[in-house]
């Protein structure tokens, strides 16, 4: 299987002319219809990958510089817009929607050369963490189909588990790209917030949500950022901060690096799984130089109430424009507009959507703006204090990533509570900008992954990419697989 | 029942179209007037996954609007949500400013009947525009091309007491705005609006009255008969026992009469909260003083100009600045002809007198600057009186040409030559002995009937300081 190759091989080699992209396109469509209709990862797929991989070889061919992911198979959540491309965040609303435009960070991967396969299942509107909120029905975790594959990039997650794909995008609000890469044995980055562009990418909370790769390797990470990152004209938040060759510059040697262990992280919610799998990595590292030291995060007890009031506030403000007068659905049993909103809204959101629309009403309601939203800003403020604080002693920040692997699919799906403390070690990454990484571990007992999540200060991935080097060779994930692939 | 036991409290919120030629958060074209959601974008349309990136442009014409206003300029103030649903209103939320708005604290000063007047800006903020309802039938369609126009929100202190001042606060923003070149003011076409926020209350009461809020008002005179009309109908309300609704009213201009414009008063709660898409906006000083440097001269500034250098009066230098065009105007004749006194009386009296008659701008003027600064030249220097000059003038008005070469062609040119007024002030005398006879024997009245009839045959042609000097000299 070439899927398996790391994407910068494959590039040297379709360089070189040992390999087409249209090959590699075509083990990713067999791939998906072996495995896909159990799995569920993809909702669409393009029609024109196979054109345009054999449009990439020509060029190869005639020793054209095509890039960076020139020729390789991807595929991006359904969060993203793709122009020409259905595009609905996984929800009835937005069914019909094809929108004119890509989102830039679409536009920019295929700049480099990469050929998008698919649209892949999510939470709707990204909002969950086990990929059962979506329209397009649940995705199954490739290392066991009775659980799922974490949310809210569910889909994203399982195609590159079963090598559907060499990479792909997701979205992460809270947690949504390391969770499910945690869950499904794959690594996944989320960069520091204005490192990528926004602009295409449907919103469900503006100041949290940042794109970034799910990838097989920590290399394949730092390739993918490469191509997704640097500023947009479109997108004010996104940083103007150089891009490097961070691929290229990974230095696995962890000899002399400080690593901070949150003693809040290592509290009585983790799982002995979890915490036992994480204790041996962290006795690795120590072996391989590392120096570990407890660091407090002290108002991290507050980080989940404070992550829920504001992504719902958010949320509720950036979903108002689903309202079935411009494009998506439109209820056709309205007699006059507030019942064309009313009914568009009711037909067309799903429960958790719902849920959170009306929380994030609250919370700014008058009145209770400044109880909620307000100081949920404010305790905002102070956690990311606390990590300034922290990274003074420490280059990163070592923690799980969940409380435990991936839990059975309709176990939490009634309990939104249980559900929302799902992100507790992931979410504050989120409120602070920082960027953090889940970087795949051991299995559980029962055959399941389990993933450690790294932290690191503003624009530093780099640092997240050596000790996700260092922490792969150390644990010799590369060669694990899920069976039924 | 008297009206003058109440007086009106009145506050204005002035929108004003910002004239750049992209909107404020893309880069679709303001112009007015395209076809049907012509300029649009997915943007402006509010589609999935777009993002507001500020029109720098629009950000600096605020700042020069506020500093104009002599308002504080915030540095980092903040963009905020404003939610609401509406068709028009392609987000669900229309991007404008609450807490911390781009400037505020600031007065404007005018003159009203002769009286300097100075009214208190509570802020001025930056929004976008929303698009329009057109409701054809059963059915609405939406334009989108005033999606995202940008906007200045100006919102004056509720200080103003009368009809005549709130509309005479209203023209003195829109000529600021003109001034600064950041605005058409155009009221017909929606790139000016006013709000006028009404209340009445009993004189010497504290309390501030209940407030409608009165829209659609689409010229200044209508600003005034709105008021007028509402202050009105709300001291009738009160009189007759009744109360004030707070509400929205629309003006109609055929009825003269406001009407409400919804039935039940809706609750907004329009959940403010600061937009996560963007950043603070910068103004720090430096930048501050920068546009500073840069800004025109403002009416009240050229006013005051306009008294010290030309010695002009304040009332009049009001009037001449009330446009920069006019002010211009004034300028260019002064500067022609180096008279400042005759160029204030003929641009306030004449020019002006006959551009309202027929309606025009002082842009429109059929006679320019130059030729009017040539005709008082003409006056300067003796060529003509100012009696023939206004004749002058109106042919110059009505048919164009030189002033030179109208007074040369209908020879028109005073008589100043002494020669040529002894010979006519001699045969005056010769043919009215009666009359020299009354004079000598002390009835210097009939020294009026000499110059008439001087005049008289020299078509008013004569130099009248002259035909004074010769004839007492003949006559003694």
């Amino acid at each position: 299987m070439k899927l398996d190759t790391p994407i910068h091989q494959l590039v040297k080699k379709l360089k070189l002319g040992e390999l087409k992209s249209l090959d590699l396109v075509r083990e990713s469509f067999n791939q998906i219809e072996r495995l896909d209709s159990d799995i569920q990862s993809f909702v669409l797929l393009n029609e024109k990958a196979e054109e345009a991989a054999d449009k990439v070889d020509q060029k190869l061919a005639q020793g054209e510089d095509v890039g960076i992911l020139a020729g390789i198979p991807i595929a991006v959540k359904e969060m993203f817009c793709v122009k020409n491309m259905e595009t609905t965040a996984c929800s009835k609303i937005l069914k019909g929607f094809v929108p004119p435009y890509s989102a830039s960070v679409v536009n920019k991967v295929e700049a480099e050369g990469a050929i998008i396969i698919g649209k892949t299942n999510c939470d709707e509107f990204a909002m969950g963490s086990s990929n059962e909120s979506s329209t397009n029905g649940i995705v199954r975790n490739p290392w066991d189909f009775k659980h799922v594959p974490g949310g809210s990039s569910g889909g994203s997650a399982a195609c590159v588990a079963s090598r559907m794909v060499s990479a792909s995008f997701g979205t992460d609000t809270g947690g949504s790209i390391r969770q499910p890469a945690s869950f499904t044995g794959v690594v996944g980055l989320k960069p520091t917030y204005g490192r990528v562009s926004r602009y295409g990418i449907v919103a469900f909370a503006s100041s949290l949500d940042q794109a970034g790769p799910m990838t097989l390797n920590v290399r394949d990470a730092a390739l993918m950022l490469e191509a997704m990152a640097g500023h947009d004209p479109l997108d004010s938040t996104c940083s103007k901060q150089p891009i490097e060759e961070w691929s290229n510059q990974i230095q696995e040697d962890v000899h002399g690096k400080v690593i901070g262990l949150p003693k809040e992280y290592f509290d009585d919610g983790l799982s002995d799984e979890v915490r036992g799998s994480l204790e041996s990595l962290i006795g690795s590292l120590e072996r391989g130089g590392a120096k570990f030291i407890e660091i407090d995060l002290p108002h991290t007890k507050y980080a989940v109430s404070s992550y829920y009031i504001i992504c719902t506030s958010e949320a509720s403000s950036n979903l108002a424009r689903y309202d079935g007068v411009r494009f998506g659905k439109r209820s056709s049993s309205s007699t006059d507009l507030d019942a064309l909103y009313m009914n568009t809204r009711s037909e067309g959101f799903g429960d958790e959507v719902k849920r959170r629309i009306m929380l994030g009403t609250f919370a700014l309601s008058s009145g209770y703006y400044d109880a909620y939203y307000l100081k949920a800003c404010r305790v905002r403020r102070l956690i990311q204090e606390d990590f300034i604080g922290a990274f003074k002693k420490c280059d990163a920040i070592l923690g799980p990533v969940a409380t435990t692997p991936a839990f059975q699919i309709g176990e939490r799906i009634d309990d939104p509570v249980k559900m929302y403390l799902n992100d507790i070690y992931t979410l504050s990454a989120n409120l602070a900008g920082l960027p953090g990484i889940s970087v795949p571990v051991s299995v559980s007992d029962k055959g399941l992954p389990i993933g450690v999540q790294l932290i690191a200060p503003h624009f530093m991935e780099q640092t997240l990419f050596d000790i996700g080097k260092k922490i792969e060779v150390l644990t010799g994930w590369n060669q694990r697989c899920p069976d039924v692939v | 029942m008297s009206y003058s036991d109440y007086e009106s409290v009145i506050g204005l919120e002035i929108h004003a179209q910002l004239s750049t030629k992209s909107k404020l958060f893309c880069s679709c074209s303001t112009e007015f007037g395209g076809a049907d959601n012509e300029n649009t974008c997915p943007i402006c349309l509010g589609m999935p996954g777009t993002l507001p990136v500020v029109n720098a442009l629009a950000i600096e014409y605020a700042i020069k609007i506020g500093l104009s206003l002599n308002c504080t300029v915030n540095h980092n103030s903040v963009f905020a949500r404003k939610n609401y649903f509406y068709p028009d209103l392609s987000k669900g939320y229309q991007i404008s400013q609450f807490e911390k708005p781009i400037a505020e604290k600031g007065e404007v000063q005018f003159y009203l009947n002769g009286e300097r007047r100075k009214v208190g800006i509570t802020r001025a903020h930056i929004e976008e525009d929303a698009g329009k309802s057109i409701h054809q039938g059963d059915s609405t369609l939406v334009n989108y091309n005033r999606s995202s126009v940008p906007l200045v929100e100006i919102v004056s202190d509720p200080v103003m007491t009368s009809p005549q001042e709130a509309a005479e606060y209203a023209r003195t923003v829109r000529s600021i705005l003109l001034y600064l070149g950041v605005c058409d003011g155009n009221l017909e076409e929606g790139s000016m609006r006013c709000d006028c926020n009404v209340s009445v209350r009993k004189k010497n009461e504290a309390e501030l009255g209940t407030r409608t809020e009165l829209k659609n008002i689409n010229s200044f005179r209508f600003i005034e008969k709105a008021i007028q009309y509402e202050i009105e109908r709300q001291i009738d309300l009160l009189e007759s026992g009744d109360k004030v609704v707070q509400e929205t009213r629309l003006y109609d201009s055929a009825k003269n009469k406001t009407l409400s414009m919804r039935s039940k008063e809706e609750a907004h709660d329009y959940r403010y909260f600061p937009d996560p898409d963007l950043l603070a906006i910068p103004a720090p000083s430096n930048l501050v003083k920068e546009i500073e440097s840069k800004m025109p001269e403002l009416p009240v500034e050229k006013a005051e100009r306009f008294c010290k250098s030309y010695q002009v009066t304040s009332d009049d230098a009001f009037v001449l600045t009330q446009s920069r065009e006019m002010a211009q105007y004034f300028e260019d004749v002064v500067s022609r002809c180096e008279e400042p006194r005759l160029a204030v009386s003929w641009v306030i009296v004449e020019l002006l007198g006959k551009l309202n008659d027929s309606k025009l701008e002082i842009s429109e003027s059929p006679v320019g600057a130059s030729a009017l600064g040539d005709l008082l030249s003409l006056i300067k220097d003796g060529t003509i009186s100012g009696k023939i000059a206004k004749t002058v003038f109106s042919t110059m008005y009505e048919k164009g040409g030189s002033a030179l070469e109208i007074v040369e062609s209908q020879g028109l040119k005073q008589i100043s030559d002494d020669s040529a007024l002894i010979q006519i002030i001699e045969e005056v005398i010769e043919t009215n002995p009666d009359q020299v006879a009354q004079y000598k024997s002390g009835k210097e009245k009939v020294f009026g009937f000499f110059v008439g009839q001087v005049m008289k045959l020299t078509k008013g042609q004569a130099n009248p300081a002259k035909v004074n000097d010769l004839l007492k000299e003949k006559l003694s």
